[in-house]
């Protein structure tokens, strides 16, 4: 039963991701006073890719093929460990934030190497932007898990969430701080606005999609549908670390169905966040980047100390 | 742990954090107005800070210094600061850091030290002193790195305002102030020297064109 | 209407009188009339405190005991004379157009103001009070520095300004944490601050919070009284104002600022069991006066020569305080007092000697004994007492605070002795072309008043030769203050 929930939530990551781009983008559409497309629309997109012909360079190697299966599938992985609904899941002895964050890193790491593959200028430039981004981005997550590591005294996702449900509402400076930092690392690495654009295919700007440039039909859709799940992931992550009330902790009916609720209303506003500060803030120039991380970074280190000058002092 | 605090002292050291956040933002602004902007920030959340105290622990003599905080250091110079940017035109001037992220790794740096530094205090009286009094000293040494790390007259003197600033958090959350004739004398001297700093903003744009201190060096010439 | 409040009063009075006296002869006589009634009322004051001991005024808020009225009278005096001095230089300064009739009155005010703001941290018993006292003395000095408005003014004002008010800002944050450790010691909190009850509760304070405030506390005073290495500000500060304001930088307000430190030394020796507190003072007196003393033959500006000379001695005065024994702490009082007294003579002289030569450089004030024998002999009296050649004061004062050093670290009498040399040496390599040498064509006498010389120096003499009883009995008084124990 548990396994089958298990199955279940995973699922519902899998699938629902491409839902929370179409709200996000009927958004964004909204805010722009355009006509927005309707929520499903990113179903229709990758289905169509699904359909549509594979064409592939000449010398691309077996690695330009495996690629998209790797991405998708460490994606699939991260989904699978992360708490969406309940926290009391067999999934959740391997809920470990370091594994997740190494999930992330395979799955670029391949990305990277097979935009290379093909060895045309678009690849290599998106790759070494991208690695760039994450040699920034990923201490900053990291400090930011630290962060929340110690408060909890685990890197364990369900336990970190359980224990911060313990306790109820608390006002941590810490957290103010990693969970700023966090969701500016989220943003830099789910390719949106300010750091990359998802919407551009402008060669000075895009980042993401430079690297993917060369992938068609079922290749591309996986991709895009990994990236999907990943800006998911991340959203989820953010608001079931720092705000876990609403998430099922027992596998009754009753619970299930408040955190369904629940979490759908959190993402929903999530994305409204999201939406809002895209409008509010242009798309940074490439060299402003590492500034904008180096930020994030300084946001998440400040979490890590304000955490150990405010509040270490107390644990008993 | 922190859920054994009450809420109270959890504002607090949000509060803290807040302050210690303004301080980095103060040494990774390079704008003029940015800064200034920062400064006042910093000055409302300290007033917030010292109503805060005067509220929970009934120390009505608080609400004086925390109207006073805020009408001086939460409106008044920033307010002042940022007519005289614009008076001398000033109001679009990056300022040259030379390697801002050593700044900010410096400013890091001396959080941790100061964090050292209060670690031997005894927590004396309520649980949150020491925390404080640690995140009062880095903000007096993070004031201290702006004005170090700066050369612009103006970012100088905010420099020097935020060191007060941070004096004077360790003053209220610590010991729920100074004594009211120390108070108002050291609001006195802010405030004087506030007005001599706007008066020397003029000579030393009369004098040197600019208000970069970096150019004043006639006197270390005559020295060797 | 006791003598303190004619004691605050008068300065204050004179600060917004002069402020709005648009003359500035007048102002000059007024301003030493109002100085010298001052020094009258510290007389009386002084007078009834040796009386009885110790007095407090106004809730508590001021008290005065030996070691403060000494203070009072001391600079009570040395702005009175000045003052006297202040008036004709300051009059040449107008007719040849260096300041305006606007910034005399800034001048005149500011130079009340000033004399106000020290005697207030002198006689305050509260330290926070003293803390903005000597913020205010700041602020004061500032305006005073850059009346000339000369881009080296407005820099060395600057300077001034940024160095000193960071730096006694640091003494603020000590303060507070002193009153943090006695906030919940002392049974009325609002008396916490009081440097009498923080004494009598000394005891009972928490000894790291106090010597952590020690730290800073003599990080930011220290900065005021000019000790190495946050020294930088005094040569700008001393080169550039007006001469008086040197004279009163170097003669009272270094005086002031370590009286500052001693006060909450003691207290900070009540709670500690070490004598941490005394060896920093030691180390950074030492450290200040080795640095000084070689520092001072390298200069090309006078003033900026005996400001180093300043900081020399200021240095020696605090290594004396932080050795702490009775023998130690009355040659510092000692010290203090000639140094005061002969460094502002030696100001007054420079002064007159820049007039002359219309520079402040060494190389080009050349011949001073032949254009102005007064000036001439002066200068170099002074010179010679400040060096402390015997028979004057500083002599005595220095002798005894040997006998101290060899008889607690007798290896420290050898670096003393030493830098005693090499200032010794520097000072006169530098003095005897200016008062000996080849007088430059058309170099003229100017108006001068030696009066405040004179009677400087024949203090310092007499101190030298004998130390009147009564004086001795109310350095004892301090010592047994300070220490604890008497000397005599």
């Amino acid at each position: 039963m548990d396994w089958l929930l298990a199955l279940l939530q995973t699922a519902l990551f899998v699938f629902g991701a491409p839902l929370l781009l179409g709200w996000i983008k009927r958004l964004k559409a909204l805010s722009q006073n355009r006509q927005p497309a309707p929520v499903w629309q990113p179903y229709r997109d990758l289905r169509r890719l699904f359909h549509k012909e594979v064409v592939i360079a000449h010398h691309a190697s077996w690695l330009f093929r495996i690629t998209p299966y790797i991405v998708f599938g460490a994606v699939v992985l991260v989904a699978s460990v992360v708490p969406l609904l309940v926290t009391s899941l067999p999934t959740a002895a391997i809920a470990d934030v370091i594994v997740l964050v190494g999930f992330f890193a395979l799955g670029r790491f391949f990305l990277a190497l097979a935009g290379m593959d093909i060895g045309t200028a678009f690849g290599g430039m998106g790759a070494s932007r991208e690695m760039t981004i994450a040699s920034m981005a990923e201490p900053a997550m990291l400090m930011a898990v630290f962060t929340l590591a110690m408060t909890a005294s685990t890197t364990n996702l369900s336990t970190a969430m359980l224990t911060i449900l313990h306790e109820g509402l608390v006002l941590r400076p810490s957290f103010i701080f990693a969970a700023l930092g966090l969701m500016m690392v989220a943003v830099a690495e789910t390719g949106r606005i300010p750091v990359d654009n998802p919407a551009t295919h402008l060669e000075l700007t895009m980042v993401h999609e430079a690297m993917i440039l060369e992938y068609s039909g079922r290749y591309l859709a996986l991709i895009e549908w990994a990236a999907q799940i990943k800006l998911m992931v991340y959203g989820v992550l953010v608001l079931n670390l720092f705000f876990p009330w609403g998430i099922a902790t027992e596998t009754t009916t009753n619970a299930l169905l408040i955190g369904s609720v629940v979490i759908l209303a959190k993402l929903m506003l999530l994305a409204l966040i999201l939406v809002v500060s895209e409008t509010v803030v242009a798309k940074m120039r490439l060299f402003r980047i590492p500034q904008y991380l180096s930020f994030a970074f300084l946001l998440c280190l400040l979490g890590a100390l304000s955490h150990v000058i405010l509040e270490a002092g107390y644990i008993i | 742990m922190l859920s054994h605090l009450s809420l109270y002292e959890q504002a607090i050291f949000v509060l803290a954090a807040l302050l210690l956040y303004t301080c980095f933002s103060l040494l990774a602004h390079t704008r003029l107005l940015d800064l200034i902007r920062a400064f006042a920030w910093q000055g409302v959340l300290l007033a917030a800070t010292c109503a805060l105290v005067a509220w929970v622990l009934e120390q009505p003599h608080l609400y004086i210094s925390a109207i006073l905080t805020l009408s001086l250091k939460g409106f008044l110079i920033p307010f002042a600061l940022h007519r005289l940017v614009i008076k001398l035109k000033l109001q679009h001037t990056v300022e040259k850091v030379s390697s801002p992220t050593t700044v900010l790794l410096s400013g890091v740096g001396l959080v941790i030290f100061s964090y050292y530094v209060a670690l031997p205090i005894e927590q004396l009286s309520t649980e949150i002193t020491r925390n404080v009094i640690a995140i009062s000293l880095a903000m007096v040494l993070l004031g201290m790195l702006l004005l170090i790390s700066r050369s612009q007259a103006v970012s100088q003197v905010v420099g020097f305002m935020a060191v007060e600033n941070g004096l004077f958090f360790a003053a209220v959350v610590s010991t729920y102030g100074m004594p009211m004739v120390v108070e108002l004398g050291v609001a006195f001297d802010v405030l004087v020297a506030m007005v001599l700093f706007g008066v020397f903003f003029f000579q030393i744009k009369d004098n040197l064109d600019s208000l970069d201190v970096d150019q004043m060096n006639r006197l270390s010439e005559v020295d060797e | 209407m006791n003598d303190l409040t004619w004691v605050l009063g008068l300065p204050l009075f004179g600060t917004l009188l002069l402020a709005l006296l648009r003359n500035h002869r007048v102002a000059g006589w007024l301003n030493v009339i109002i100085s010298a009634m001052t020094l009258l009322a510290s007389f009386l004051l002084a007078l009834t405190v040796l009386d009885q001991n110790r007095l407090f005024f106004f809730n508590n808020l001021f008290f005065l005991d030996a070691f403060n009225v000494y203070l009072t009278v001391l600079t009570a005096f040395v702005g009175t004379t000045t003052a006297v001095f202040s008036r004709p230089y300051m009059a040449h300064e107008v007719e040849i157009g260096r300041v305006g009739m606007r910034r005399m009155r800034i001048y005149h005010s500011m130079y009340q103001f000033f004399l106000f703001a020290m005697l207030l941290a002198l006689t305050s018993n509260n330290l926070g009070l003293l803390w903005v006292a000597m913020e205010a003395a700041t602020l004061a000095t500032v305006l005073l520095v850059s009346l000339y408005r000369t881009p080296e003014s407005i820099e060395a004002a600057w300077k001034y300004f940024i160095l000193c008010g960071v730096g006694i800002a640091q003494a603020l944050f000590g303060t507070v944490l002193l009153y943090f450790a006695a906030f919940h010691v002392i049974p009325v909190s609002h008396n916490a601050l009081l440097w009498s009850e923080l004494q009598q509760y000394a005891g009972q304070l928490n000894p790291t919070v106090t010597s952590l405030a020690f730290v800073f506390l003599l990080i930011g005073y220290g900065t005021k009284v000019g000790l190495a290495p946050l020294h930088n500000w005094l040569p700008d500060a001393h080169s550039e104002g007006p001469t008086p304001m040197s004279a009163v930088l170097s003669g009272l307000l270094l005086n002031v600022a370590l009286y500052a430190l001693i006060r909450v030394k003691i207290i900070v020796d009540g709670s500690l069991e070490t004598n941490i507190a005394g060896y920093l003072m030691m180390f950074f007196g030492l450290l200040s006066f080795v640095m000084a003393s070689f520092f001072l033959h390298s200069r090309r500006n006078i003033k900026r020569m005996f400001s180093y000379s300043s900081i020399e001695h200021m240095g020696l005065m605090t290594f004396g305080f932080g050795m702490g024994t009775p023998l130690a702490v009355f040659a510092a009082l000692l010290h203090m007092t000639v140094h005061s007294l002969t460094k502002s003579a030696i100001f007054v002289t420079v002064g007159h000697a820049c007039q002359i030569a219309g520079t402040q450089s060494i190389e080009h004030i050349r011949g001073l004994i032949k254009t102005q024998p007064s000036v001439g002999w002066g200068l170099l009296i002074g010179t010679a007492a400040i060096a402390g050649f015997p028979p004057f004061g500083v002599f005595t004062s220095e002798f005894l605070l040997l006998t101290a050093t060899i008889n607690t670290w007798p290896w420290l009498s050898v670096i003393l002795l030493t830098s005693l040399a090499v200032a010794f040496a520097g000072l006169f390599r530098n003095i005897q072309p200016m008062v000996f040498g080849e007088q430059p064509a058309q170099q003229v006498a100017v108006q001068a008043n030696m009066l405040p010389v004179v009677i400087h120096l024949l203090l310092v003499l007499s101190l030298g030769l004998v130390i009147p009883e009564f004086l001795a009995n109310w350095f004892n008084q301090v010592t047994l203050l300070i220490t604890g124990s008497g000397l005599l």
